[in-house]
């Protein structure tokens, strides 16, 4: 599986053109009126096959939005969202609430799998032998449930679990923010395995900026709902052109 | 000023008790800043909770001593314990938004203190208050002392716990990863307060993270604990520049560095 | 789940006394000392005695006898009861707790106009529709328990329905229906079963009372409660009936929160 996307001309899988997204708040603290405000400005992007895109920006400033009108989830919104025909998945920020307190790991991997209603029993049991293996895991984490693991295998699960439907896209909100640090490393390796050798593209959302360095071959600054300054790791990282930016950097960097 | 000698912690609400914290030595003396490092489960949070006398008498065995200018903390009475907390010795936690009382106004939650502490009258609280929320670099304390916390955002929330809890001009504060929960800029920006804080006041700090490249910014010691134990403790930058312990080598190998990954 | 008596006494004496309670009930329906029906004008308010180890009440019938068949009838219509409550009041929890809007409001409303009633009247009310006896009883309680029920299994689907594994779920394609009963609901039985014992001892206390008050199980079949109504009148004469009808409905009811309390403190 080649991961340069030689295809055809068009290898783009998510196009993203001018983007408006609302979102209604309450006003009063008592009162059932609301407003509805404006959470992404005019945001435009593509993303390519295989491509690992990364999105910093400090935490409000709409990136978990962004992943959200992707996936249609949030629904209020001006502008396209256009994928290829693979769908897209998400890896969520909090590995503590993102899988069924009350399923074994090897329900919660194989419910996609049942939803979807193509495979058969035992090719579903492979599909799930295989992916757990995929993230490192060996079948006998398939018996237990999600308060029986640590942090990182969390993680680990949550990522086959986004694999389960074969996305063409993963958005990873944050997949690494709430994990200690000697198991960060692990995880980011991680997910470049995966999208080497299944060509998988990555939108990688954080507000870390080393951690998006580390992997990301292209990344956005998002301030305020816009995306103030987009470019390649070199480019946006070493050069910076925007003034915010540039504030990100130093404070990551210098003192 | 403040020794813990020996501190051992154990977890008794289960059937088998669990020791969480072993053999845990602490010196801290009237102006320094040490840092206690430590992933998730190292023990470094029930330490901090355990001098600062937050751990249930009941459902946690404790062993050692916590020696505070003379007075051990572990054994003496509450009333005794009562007059320290709040009052030398301060606490700010991770998490601003479950810190603060959300039905409070935030002029109250910060005077409070004083109230349990001090004979002062209202107005003289205020005034206090008011001049405290300077300290932080907050903007506008006059209109801040009047508002509710969900109406600040997570920087400042933290900025007010920090007043709340220096206002009394304790002699030790102690941090619970009060970085943690916030934006990068933000970050930076309460470091340089804490040190600056410091430096003006004399308060000892005991900060506790697990950010490695914060705690090398602010502190002068360290202790590396995991699982429990401290594994490695001296001088910041000796220990970052010339780590001895395995466990420590592999910590400061993971601090996020501003390279690229390598895929094998 | 091996727990020794010493770290949860009040399971052990709670899965004891409705254990019990659960054999003196089931032997009652095969088996009783005497016809539980049978007056026996000799042996009118009989004392304790060997014969009739709680001796007879007004009609001369032996009351042990009645207690058992008591018990049966008083067992029947609380779990009836319960399963009426939880069944729909699950179903409608369910429903008004996930997709919330209109719909939840005016649920809601319904559901608070029930509970604002006071539930006796209420039975009455529906008593008087549908006649007396045993399983209109079952019915008419069931019907009053549903808005608690429905009240607190919405209360945790709208907890639940914003976690991450919901919108996972829902991203994975899966249906409404199979989000609320097959990915949120197994969330909600703990504290649903917590409520579910509570809720039986409820039941047993309100068909106590509407049969103590006689628009409950009517005579013959005999109720717990009816037995304690009828024994009111010979207090003072034979007070070992109502003693006798007091204590099991007690002990019923203790053993239940006890057990209730020791698979709280287990989870």
């Amino acid at each position: 599986m080649n991961d340069n996307g030689n295809k055809g001309t068009d290898n783009t899988i998510l196009t993203v053109s001018h983007l408006n997204t609302y979102y209604r708040e309450k006003t009063g603290r008592f009162s059932s009126a609301s407003v509805r405000r404006q959470v992404l400005k005019d945001v435009s992007f593509d993303i390519k096959q295989g491509e690992i895109v990364g999105l910093v920006g400090e935490s409000g400033c709409g990136k978990s939005t962004l992943a959200k009108t992707i996936l249609g989830i949030v629904k209020d919104y001006e502008g396209t969202v256009e994928h290829g025909s693979a769908g897209a998945q998400m890896v969520f920020q909090d590995p503590y609430g993102s899988l069924n307190p009350a399923k074994t790991v090897g329900w919660i991997l194989e419910e996609p799998l049942r939803i979807q209603g193509k495979l058969t029993d035992p090719e579903r049991d492979e599909r799930v032998a295989r992916m757990i293996n995929l993230v490192g895991l060996d079948e006998s984490y398939l018996k237990r449930k999600p308060n029986e693991l640590s942090g990182g295998q969390r993680q680990r699960i949550c990522i086959a679990l986004a694999l389960m439907l074969r996305p063409r896209l993963i958005i990873a909100d944050e997949p690494v923010s709430a994990l200690d640090v000697t198991v960060q490393d692990q995880i980011l390796k991680l997910l470049l395995k995966l999208n080497r050798e299944l060509g998988i593209a990555i939108l990688f959302i954080s507000h870390d900026l080393k951690v998006v360095y580390s992997v990301c071959s292209r990344v956005m600054v998002m301030k305020d709902g816009h995306i103030v300054e987009q470019g390649s790791d070199e480019e946006v990282y070493k050069s910076p052109k925007h003034p915010y930016t540039k504030q990100l950097l130093s404070s990551v960097l210098g003192d | 000023m403040l020794d813990v000698i020996d501190l051992n912690i154990e977890f008794h609400d289960h059937i088998t008790p669990e020791t969480v914290v072993y053999d845990f030595d602490l010196h801290l003396d009237e102006g320094e800043i040490v840092g206690i490092v430590g992933e998730s489960g190292s023990g470094k949070s029930m330490s901090a909770l355990a001098i600062a006398g937050l751990l249930s008498r009941k459902k946690m065995k404790k062993r050692g001593q916590i020696l505070f200018d003379g007075v051990d903390l572990l054994t003496c009475s509450r009333d005794t314990l009562r007059k320290y907390q709040g009052n030398d010795i301060c606490m700010v936690f991770q998490e601003p938004m479950t810190s603060l009382n959300p039905v409070k106004r935030i002029g109250w939650q910060v005077g409070e203190s004083l109230r349990l502490h001090t004979e002062l009258s209202e107005d003289e609280i205020r005034n206090k208050v008011i001049k405290m929320l300077e300290d932080v670099e907050l903007q506008d304390p006059e209109s801040i002392y009047d508002k509710y916390p969900h109406e600040l955002s997570g920087g400042m929330r933290q900025r007010v716990m920090i007043a709340a809890a220096l206002i009394c001009n304790p002699k030790v504060l102690i941090a619970d990863e009060p970085t943690t929960a916030l934006d990068v800029t933000v970050q930076a920006q309460i470091i340089k307060l804490l040190k600056k804080i410091n430096k003006k006041t004399g308060t000892a700090i005991l900060f506790i993270s697990h950010d490695l490249s914060v705690v090398r910014k602010l502190c002068s010691r360290v202790l590396v604990m995991y699982k429990g134990r401290v594994v490695e403790t001296g001088e910041v930058n000796e220990v970052f520049d010339f780590p001895k312990e395995e466990y420590t080598k592999r910590l400061i190998a993971a601090i996020p560095r501003m390279e690229k990954l390598e895929y094998e | 789940m091996k727990v020794r008596f010493k770290e949860n006494r009040r399971l052990y004496i709670g899965l004891i006394i409705t254990g019990l309670m659960l054999i003196l009930a089931i032997t009652g329906k095969f088996f009783t000392p005497y016809d539980p029906n049978a007056m026996d004008s000799a042996n009118k308010l009989a004392g304790i005695s060997a014969k009739h180890i709680m001796g007879c009440d007004n009609f001369g019938r032996d009351i042990f006898s009645r207690i058992l068949a008591g018990l049966d009838t008083t067992m029947v219509v609380a779990v009836g009861t319960v399963l009426i409550g939880v069944t729909f009041g699950t179903v409608i929890g369910a429903l008004t707790g996930y997709y919330g809007g209109r719909p939840d409001e005016i649920m809601m409303r319904f559901n608070d106009a029930v509970l604002a009633f006071p539930s006796l009247l209420l039975a009455l009310v529906i008593i008087s529709i549908m006649g007396s006896g045993k399983m209109n009883v079952t019915i008419a309680l069931g019907i009053l328990f549903i808005p608690g029920y429905a009240r607190i299994v919405r209360g945790e689907f709208l907890k639940c329905r914003n976690l991450d594994y919901v919108q996972s779920a829902r991203l994975m394609g899966a249906s409404y229906l199979r989000i609320m009963f097959v990915h949120i609901l197994p969330n909600t039985i703990p504290v649903l079963l917590s409520t579910v014992a509570i809720g039986f001892n409820n039941a047993v206390l309100a068909e106590a009372g509407m049969s103590f008050l006689g628009i409950g199980v009517q005579p013959p079949d005999s109720s717990l409660g009816r037995m304690l109504s009828e024994s009111q009148s010979y207090l003072f004469l034979r007070p070992g009936y109502a003693l006798c009808t007091g204590s099991v409905i007690a002990l019923l009811i203790f053993g239940f929160a006890m057990l209730n309390e020791g698979l709280e403190k287990h989870a």
